[in-house]
């Protein structure tokens, strides 16, 4: 008898299956964020300030991308497609399902943290994270929260066509004001206001603490809590306003 | 939705035959628990669909009228993983055989043509060896040869002992396959019977229709609830002239009459 927990195993290897099969996917999910760092890093060669701030807001930029426009994007594409709805009238209980796209979204966020990690301590002369608890801690809250986000967010758009134009108007603005209060210390007040109510910034503080400065998770509370108010926001909009089916089908 | 009263007998294909916006989906869409009534009263092999129990869905395939399916995957692996879903799956290749995909088992689901897809809907629906299968409009789009192929596949269901519910806006699929129909339209059940008894207790009362050529080789059509006495009465006066009836014929009214009669019927009633 298929139960649940064996069930979530077999959905989350379809979904690792298609995620490599899927090039474009893989690549703006997966490559951009290295491509960035790569040539970032390397624009910023000796200066050691500028990539001790270049690294964590990578890694929390990549968070963002392989939860929150990844699942954007496959939520929308499946279920104007119908997969979502097909996938509704089988017995496969819909926790096996999430849990599958869930752990699919850890894998490639925890492979990405990884590749960063290792860039950071190869070439990029950032030690081995000060904190590993902390940066677990940290990677797992914001992976969950702009999941969580990102299927909430899924309902917001009304068609596959229009997913680029929802997605980047949401990401372009939150990464760059979030990049630009974390790395200036002259960004203005009304901005610095605003992302630290954004989920990204308290994120990238959290990571930045964890990797290079080695601030403690005890002195980044108020951060771990803005992303949880954040995620619980998504969780609950997530859940409630959850479509299966498409406006065409 | 104004009241659709149907029952549909274990091991029976029942069609719902109506036009486009009828109800049909709607009502169908309610047993397989994607929409719940307002009112009245839905019971599927004993259960409450809306309830969307894991054990229903066991019972039960669903061919969608518009169902998509994951693009970078083969009908080999998609119908492995749906199977992982049931506790007595049929057997892949089996599947793959039964609705002729097996050239094609392995090629991602991408490249397929409509017509495979649609055979896809047909094997993802039929892996679980459903006691019950859903088809919503199943061969709408398809050119003549894959419908029939289509039709065959239903037929080998029905000898699997399946029970069918589908759904048509094709009168000849309903004729071909359906042991009962019932015609829908503005969400009312206008008859129901089998396709070929239609005309018995529909609109038209118990019907045949009579035709002939007279001597003067006009083609005459009599309707009549007693084709014996209406022929004993035109062959007699036939021979009393002396003449013959050329092309004498007796027949049913066919799903198509009865179909465009009611249909019509109902849309006097809309007006009055």
């Amino acid at each position: 008898m298929p139960d649940g927990l064996a069930l979530t195993w077999r959905q989350y290897r379809l979904e690792r299956r298609m995620f490599w099969r899927n090039p474009s996917a893989a690549f703006f999910n997966f490559v951009l964020p290295l491509v960035i760092l790569a040539g970032a890093g390397a624009a910023l060669s000796g200066n050691q300030h500028q990539l001790n701030r270049l690294v964590p807001m990578i890694a929390g930029m990549s968070v963002m991308s392989t939860t929150f426009t990844a699942l954007a994007y496959n939520i929308v594409f499946l279920r104007e497609r119908g997969v979502l709805k097909r996938i509704r009238g089988t017995p496969l209980p819909t926790v096996s399902y999430f849990g599958g796209v869930a752990a699919n979204a850890v894998t490639n966020t925890a492979l990405q943290i990884a590749i960063i990690v290792l860039a950071g301590k190869a070439f990029f002369g950032i030690g081995w994270p000060a904190h590993w608890e902390e940066l677990i801690v940290f990677v797992l809250a914001g992976v969950v929260c702009l999941a969580a986000l990102g299927v909430a967010f899924a309902h917001v758009i009304p068609n596959f066509e229009s997913t680029a134009a929802y997605v980047n108007a949401v990401f372009l603005p939150v990464v760059a004001i979030s990049f630009y209060a974390f790395d200036s210390s002259s960004a203005p007040g009304f901005v610095r206001t605003i992302a630290e109510a954004l989920p990204l910034k308290p994120l990238i503080d959290g990571l930045s603490g964890a990797m290079v400065t080695g601030v403690g998770l005890s002195s980044q509370l108020d951060a771990l809590a803005v992303i949880a108010l954040w995620g619980a926001f998504g969780l609950y909009f997530a859940i409630r306003g959850f479509s299966w089916e498409g406006s065409r089908a | 939705m104004r009241g659709i009263d149907i029952t549909v007998a274990r091991g029976e294909v029942f069609g719902l035959l109506g036009p486009n916006g009828a109800g049909k989906t709607t009502t169908v869409e309610i047993l397989e628990g994607y929409r719940t009534r307002t009112s009245g009263e839905v019971s599927v092999l004993g259960e409450d669909p809306s309830r969307r129990s894991i054990g229903l869905r066991r019972r039960i395939g669903i061919v969608l009228q518009a169902g998509g399916i994951y693009s970078h995957v083969t009908p080999r692996e998609a119908l492995r993983h749906w199977a992982s879903f049931y506790p007595h799956p049929r057997g892949v290749e089996e599947v793959l055989s039964l609705v002729g995909l097996q050239d094609k088992a392995d090629v991602r689901s991408r490249r397929l043509s409509g017509g495979q897809l649609r055979r896809l809907d047909f094997a993802l629906a039929l892996v679980g060896d459903p006691e019950l299968i859903f088809l919503d409009e199943p061969t709408t789009g398809f050119d003549p040869e894959a419908r029939r192929a289509a039709w065959q596949t239903v037929r080998s269901l029905r000898e699997l002992g399946k029970t069918i519910l589908l759904t048509t806006h094709y009168l000849e699929e309903a004729q071909e396959l359906a042991d009962r129909v019932a015609i829908v339209k503005d969400g009312r059940v206008l008859a129901i019977g089998p396709p070929r008894e239609l005309g018995v207790d529909g609109a038209g009362g118990n019907r045949y229709r009579v035709a002939y050529r007279n001597s003067a080789g006009e083609l005459i059509e009599r309707e009549t609830d007693d084709p014996t006495a209406l022929l004993a009465e035109l062959t007699a006066a036939a021979l009393a002239r002396g003449e013959r009836l050329e092309e004498l014929s007796v027949g049913r009214p066919t799903l198509e009459d009865v179909y465009l009669e009611l249909t019509a019927a109902s849309s006097r009633d809309e007006d009055a």
